[in-house]
């Protein structure tokens, strides 16, 4: 591990000097490439910052793909019902690792004005782990840039080696997650309990 | 167009073995609709498609009510006499109404640009006598709306090509929309519960201990 003092002293002498992990990581954050993939109204804003004014490209994160197998980051843009659940957890499932879940705006973080509604699901991180979470309803293209330089930071700031290394280097931490099944009135688990489980509030 | 009571009597004289009634509508659009019964709905429909005054070539939306039973109470002012002089006192009745659930079709004319008649079918209950002639062979575009009132409500369409639920899961059980149905208790995380909510959320607080 080379020191920081040490490290500008030499760039100020000419000499670049880096360490594989931050060569590796300053390259998965700059290249992020999110699943083509929008649920309700939060997508159009996805969609607009993906474009020419606000241009998502400058953060390497404009490759918008349509096959989960060459996607790292799934941007849970919008309402998720509970009919729309399973797939939304079974298209995770089909990315390789790494990856990462934004959850953007209210209705993907805790079903939001649906929140009460029989038929939508009460935020998605009871089923995936969530990085990222945007508020906002929708949330304007700046706060899913915000999001992404969020999520760049986490990416630069992972350590490779040790216990705290991500789950795509721990062979131990399984990839996968359990899809869940339509039930009689909800899905079955209603949450999966590894992922989520309700906060406790001091009342 | 004709007014509803215009397209009321040339429907009696054409089909006379049909129960109609013109339903009033005392919001402020006061937008009248037409009561069929359930066995003739369908020889109605089709007379109010191929008419050649209203030419009804387009159904614009099929929604469905929930009407539970309940007490309706109706005042109804009176003159009596009290302590020997003649008042005018007001009484109020109570009628039970038996619960249904309703159809109701909004029909347009895009050949004769007119509309809308408003129809409405009624069960005879909400339990076991939940079927309607479906109108999805006379409009093409009633099928999905159909399908969402079943799915929804719980109306039998009789004669619909593919009766299935469409926005609820095929092994959803029960009508969301009707006015008894109960959703599933998932209410363990509630950061800033209110009125119902507070009451289904306080069943999933911590029990609260009784201090010595």
């Amino acid at each position: 591990m080379i020191e920081e003092g040490l490290k500008s002293e030499l760039q100020k002498q000419g000499v670049y000097v880096t360490t594989l992990e931050d060569l590796y990581n300053w390259g998965r954050a700059n290249s992020v490439w999110p699943l083509t993939f929008g649920l309700a109204c939060c997508a159009i804003e996805m969609i607009a910052a993906s474009m020419a004014r606000y241009d998502l490209a400058r953060f390497g994160a404009e490759v918008f793909r349509p096959s989960p197998r060459q996607a790292d980051l799934m941007i849970v843009a919008g309402t998720v019902t509970k009919k729309m659940a399973p797939l939304v957890v079974r298209l995770y499932n089909q990315m390789p690792e790494p990856k990462y879940v934004i959850a953007m705006g209210a209705c993907a973080i805790s079903g939001g004005p649906f929140k009460q509604g029989y038929s939508v699901l009460k935020g998605i991180d009871r089923y995936l782990p969530v990085d990222v979470m945007i508020p906002g309803c929708p949330p304007r293209p700046e706060a899913l840039i915000h999001a992404i330089m969020t999520l760049q930071e986490k990416i630069l700031n992972q350590r490779l080696t040790g216990p705290d290394r991500p789950r795509h280097l721990n062979a131990d931490v399984p990839g996968e997650y359990p899809v869940p099944v339509y039930g009689k009135h909800d899905l079955e688990p209603s949450k999966n309990p590894e992922v989520w489980h309700p906060p406790a509030i001091p009342r | 167009m004709e007014t509803l009571e215009q397209i009321k009597s040339r429907l009696d004289a054409a089909l006379p073995l049909t129960e109609l009634e013109i339903l009033p509508n005392e919001c402020p659009a006061g937008e009248r609709s037409l009561r069929l019964d359930a066995d003739s709905a369908f020889a109605v429909a089709k007379f109010l498609r191929d008419d050649a005054q209203l030419k009804l070539d387009y159904c614009s939306n099929v929604t469905g009510i929930d009407w539970p039973e309940a007490k309706i109470k109706t005042k109804v002012k009176k003159m009596m006499l009290v302590e020997g002089v003649e008042k005018e006192v007001e009484e109020t009745l109570e009628t039970l109404r038996s619960g249904h659930l309703e159809v109701v079709y909004h029909l347009y004319s895009m050949a004769l640009k007119h509309g809308p008649v408003v129809l409405r079918l009624r069960t005879e209950n909400r339990t076991e006598k939940i079927h309607l002639p479906s109108l999805t062979p006379l409009w093409r575009g009633a099928e999905f709306q159909e399908r969402e009132v079943y799915d929804l409500y719980g109306v039998i369409f009789d004669g619909h090509p593919d009766l299935r639920r469409i926005l609820m899961w095929d092994e959803f059980v029960g009508f969301p929309m009707r006015r008894d149905y109960v959703a599933p208790d998932d209410y363990e995380y509630e950061p800033t519960p209110h009125d119902e909510v507070l009451v289904e959320a306080k069943k999933h607080y911590p029990p609260t201990e009784v201090k010595a």
